[in-house]
């Protein structure tokens, strides 16, 4: 019999370390884990199995933040709505789309605010875990959607002044970490605002996403601009259609989706990027971790169980988004 | 001539009937229906959210107290909990009518940030926790060890000062929040973790999950008196404010307390008649109506009942009420005469 | 039709000078109202904190301005460290998926799509806690060589230093606590400096193996025709064609590094984001310090992308090809 292709001593030696390394963590992950939520028990283990009892004990505080323990069905509805809408947007029809989304986010607010129709009213600063992330990922997206388009047009228009305005604000943007823009939002937004005009604080976190976001999907689209071949517009043009009927209805539309991968791309850092708002003192799911474990003398010590925990809930989203885009691009090929 | 001059006086005597102005921020909260007070994140004995979602500790009473004065309700409060990077800029923006979070008065926070401090809730002292393990017993033997501490407060500056007065040095490990200084110490980082005694007794008691194994250092290194932060601009605020304080403490040295204030009312005492309204209106200079006093003690007593509930030797932090007592038992919490 | 384009664009700039100007004066005047002055003055005030981790001397009585320097120098030097790490890692991964050996290949491919997928904070965060957690204490560290100790302090390691004896290389020695002398690598700084590493190493092999790939099959097969083994094909055929595209899209991810390494914040390293924070917080001059945190981060990404865009244009003319 001959010896196979792919049986060199080089890949028998890599082989047998990744099968160690394999069961080594399937014995830490699964067999010797604790899945209860029993400190003693962990305690017990002294390292050789994961402690996903912590998970077990925490959940509520890791997936809901500070919400009120007995509302806590609201935020759960809500993700289940939102994550809903998401997987629906992969397959309907645009009309159908929009009014799914026109019905569900204010929906989705209404069920974490509370207030109307007998559910209590819980206040923006209690909103946190999975809900959270949600929200700053999508509300952040919906508004840097068309703040996007508008400077990539805006930077790629025929007035200089308007072209110049928009490449400042892109740049300067751009050239600074997320940190730094959330920071404005937490420091300097209240200085702006006249005295008495309060602000919540996850409002000023989503305008700062949101500006961030947009000015980095600015230029993805700017380049789908620029892909866009310039007879397009001269067609368009000499057919009657006014600037902004050409641009929205003949360029934008191949920019887009000349881009959409890139697209995809922004959002998915996005939904990586809003684990940051822990430093300014919101508690989404990566923030909510920290709530629930440091300050608890039982479980402190496993909070590096909690992390992988949440590190394979974010890998999970962003895998499948990723794989998503891959499909995207592989159909519009 | 003659309209003119009946015009003045209807005019003068329509305006001695609108009640003493108690300023803008008192007349905002009371549209608002709420007083906004900004809080810590949770500290134990002075604000801390208890399992219920419930806020409970001195600077929460406090607030509770002061709208039972203003709004009539102790329960109208809105509270904010905040870290110690927004707590200023809270108030300063008009976030927070009132920062009740257990906050060190210093002479750079009260004379340079367009805020002013309205009298001493606590007086406390920056001190150190350490491993018991390591053998330390005073502050002067931590020459080049690793010390966490909290970003955005005192504690920092103090520490450098007491590291240059004893030509010692320090490795500082400066942290964003508390529970990421709790992480780092409990596991071992640094060797010592220094914040106000107060918080350091009940981090011990309660968050170290093993209290034997850390000692409270018996040296403080600062005094650290804590009180309750409002804007600079409006005076009647402040002044409604401080002698809310004032009258906790006052009730506390005439005897009244929540369980007996009903029957003080009936007292002969003139100062206990004042207080409590029953003689003159003591709230109107304030703003305030008559039985401000006397809803604020039905609410939450007055200051010792305040402390002893919250911080004193039976609560979890087991405090001794020292310095913080009365003249008369050795303290210096003193209330100028409410008259 | 023309001067309609004026007009507009003339408003348009009142507009925003308006905007400004009232954003300026609402912010100054609020800012004195609480009696902070605005203005860069409070730089030269003393700064009253001590900086536990810091390249220069640095106590409680140095000045805010020296504070936000030695801010600095963490920034670059644990980007500095992370670039190095990250290009030589991302590169080997990059090239390690376009091996022959499919089992190499996939296991590349597998890193960066684990590492891609995971939030650059947790993994910092990760590290972090693994290290504080793992790591033993001061006098049970564990002896990585002469001299090397690793504990929950972090890496000591000898390091030259000036004495009066001139300069010599100064040992780490443990004290009562912990260890003084030579250089020490905090926990903090090995964290943000292997999450950055990990992080960034997986984008940079995506951009390595786009590039190798984009390089024309034909000339990798003409190589071979001409004798070249493939090692050789690699270094002298494949790799400069490669570089010339790599090089926008590396300076991308070494730019992204640089405003990454700001996250130090969130695990107690005193990068400059962290000292802008702590100031900030004393000070009262918030606009001030974020304005220069902006300020140093933009100037940071001008250098960052001229130094990539010379070097690229050197390599043009030097190759005299297309770019």
């Amino acid at each position: 019999m001959k010896k196979p292709v792919w049986l060199t001593p080089a890949n028998t030696v890599l082989g047998l370390l990744l099968l160690w390394a394999g069961w080594y963590l399937f014995d830490w992950a699964i067999l010797n884990a604790v899945f209860r939520p029993d400190a003693a028990a962990c305690h017990a283990l002294e390292g050789t199995g994961a402690c996903w009892g912590v998970v077990a004990e925490k959940y509520r505080v890791i997936f809901f933040g500070r919400y009120p323990v007995d509302a806590q069905w609201r935020p759960l509805l809500a993700t289940l709505l939102m994550l809903g809408l998401l997987v629906a947007s992969t397959r309907l029809r645009r009309r159908q789309l929009l009014i799914l989304w026109g019905i569900g986010l204010p929906l989705f607010i209404f069920l974490l605010k509370g207030g109307l129709l007998g559910l209590e009213n819980v206040d923006t600063p209690r909103w946190g875990g999975l809900p959270l992330t949600l929200i700053l990922t999508v509300f952040g997206l919906a508004g840097a959607f068309p703040l996007a388009v508008l400077l990539a047009l805006g930077r790629n228009g025929r007035l200089p002044v308007v072209r110049t305005l928009c490449t400042v604000f892109i740049e300067l943007v751009r050239g600074v970490p997320m940190v730094a823009v959330l920071f404005m939002a937490a420091f300097l937004f209240p200085l702006f605002m006249p005295k008495g005009w309060e602000f919540p604080s996850l409002l000023r976190v989503l305008v700062a996403i949101t500006l961030f976001a947009g000015a980095y999907m600015a230029e993805v689209i700017r380049g789908g601009l620029l892909a866009v071949p310039k007879g397009q517009a001269e067609a368009a043009q000499a057919l009657g259609l006014s600037y902004w009927q050409v641009q929205l209805t003949v360029i934008l539309p191949q920019a887009l989706r000349n881009v959409l991968p890139a697209l995809m791309n922004s959002a998915i850092a996005l939904f990586k990027d809003t684990s940051l708002v822990i430093i300014v003192g919101l508690f989404e799911l990566t923030g909510a971790l920290g709530l629930a474990v440091d300050g608890d003398p039982k479980w402190r010590a496993f909070a590096l169980d909690g992390y992988l925990f949440i590190a394979l809930i974010y890998w999970i989203g962003c895998f499948t988004l990723s794989r998503y885009s891959r499909s995207l691009e592989s159909k519009a090929a | 001539m003659k309209t003119a001059l009946i015009a003045v006086v209807a005019i003068a005597s329509a305006l001695s009937f609108v009640p003493a102005h108690a300023g803008k921020t008192a007349d905002a909260i009371r549209e608002r229906g709420q007083l906004a007070c900004g809080v810590s994140t949770g500290v134990a004995g002075f604000s801390a959210a208890d399992s219920r979602g419930e806020w409970r500790g001195m600077d929460v009473d406090f607030c509770r107290a002061l709208a039972a004065a203003v709004l009539k309700d102790p329960a109208r409060v809105r509270w904010s909990p905040l870290t110690s990077q927004q707590r200023f800029t809270a108030l300063q923006s008009g976030e927070i009518d009132i920062l009740s979070r257990n906050t060190t008065w210093t002479l750079g926070r009260d004379a340079g940030q367009g805020l002013v401090y309205a009298g001493y809730m606590f007086i406390d002292g920056q001190g150190f926790l350490v491993h018991k393990r390591s053998g330390v017993s005073s502050a002067k033997q931590l020459n080049g060890a690793e010390i966490c501490v909290q970003t955005g407060t005192t504690t920092e500056k103090n520490l450098a000062e007491f590291a240059r007065a004893h030509h010692l040095k320090f490795k500082t490990l400066m942290f964003e929040n508390l529970r990421a200084v709790l992480k780092a110490f409990f596991s071992g980082r640094c060797q010592a973790f220094t914040a106000d005694a107060s918080a350091l007794a009940s981090i011990r008691a309660n968050d170290s999950g093993k209290p034997e194994g850390y000692v409270v250092l018996p040296d403080r290194i600062s005094e650290e008196p804590l009180g309750p932060v409002v804007r600079r601009g409006d005076e009647d605020w402040f002044a409604l404010v401080r002698w809310t304080l004032f009258a906790l403490l006052e009730a506390e040295e005439r005897g009244i307390t929540q369980a007996n204030v009903d029957e003080m009312r009936k007292s002969d005492d003139p100062a206990v008649q004042r207080l409590l309204g029953v003689s003159e209106d003591v709230g109107k200079p304030l703003g305030l109506d008559k039985e401000w006093v006397y809803r604020m003690l039905k609410a939450v007593g007055n200051y010792g009942e305040l402390f002893e509930r919250n911080v004193g030797p039976n609560s979890l932090l087991q405090l001794p009420r020292g310095i913080n007592a009365l003249p008369r038992d050795g303290g210096v919490m003193y209330s100028p005469p409410l008259r | 039709m023309r001067w309609r384009n004026w007009g507009l664009q003339f408003l348009i700039v009142g507009a925003v000078l308006l905007a400004l100007y009232g954003l300026a004066t609402v912010v100054a005047a609020k800012m004195r109202g609480l009696g902070v002055e605005p203005g860069f003055g409070f730089l030269w005030q003393r700064a009253g904190f001590d900086i536990g981790d810091t390249q220069i001397a640095f106590d409680a009585s140095h000045s805010y301005g020296r504070a936000f320097l030695v801010g600095l120098l963490n920034t670059v030097s644990v980007a500095a460290v992370a670039i190095v790490a990250s290009l030589l890692l991302g590169g080997a991964l990059g090239l390690g998926q376009l091996a022959r050996n499919r089992l190499l290949a996939r296991l590349c491919e597998a890193y960066v799509e684990l590492f891609r997928n995971v939030p650059l904070l947790l993994q910092v965060l990760i590290v972090y806690v693994l290290l504080i957690g793992r790591l033993p204490l001061p006098h049970e560290a564990w002896s990585l060589g002469p001299d090397i100790w690793l504990s929950k302090s972090g890496l000591a390691l000898p390091w030259p230093a000036f004495t009066d004896a001139g300069l010599i290389l100064e040992r780490p020695l443990l004290g009562r606590f912990t260890f003084s002398g030579g250089a020490m690598l905090t926990p903090e700084f090995l964290a943000v400096a292997a999450a950055l590493t990990l992080f960034t190493a997986a984008y940079i092999a995506e951009v390595v193996r786009g590039s190798v790939q984009a390089v024309s099959q034909r000339q990798t097969e003409a190589a071979l025709a001409l004798g070249l083994n493939d090692m050789q094909t690699l270094r002298f055929v494949v790799v400069p064609q490669a570089l010339r595209s790599m090089i926008p899209p590396l300076a991308n991810q070494l730019l992204n590094l640089i405003k990454n390494s700001s996250l130090a914040v969130a695990v107690g390293y005193p990068d400059l984001v962290a000292v802008a924070d702590t100031t900030l917080n004393q000070s009262g001059h918030a606009v001030e310090c974020i304005a220069i945190i902006m300020a140093v981060y933009l100037t940071l990404s001008l250098i960052t992308a001229a130094l990539m865009g010379s070097w690229h244009g050197r390599l043009l003319r030097q190759q005299g090809g297309h770019a």
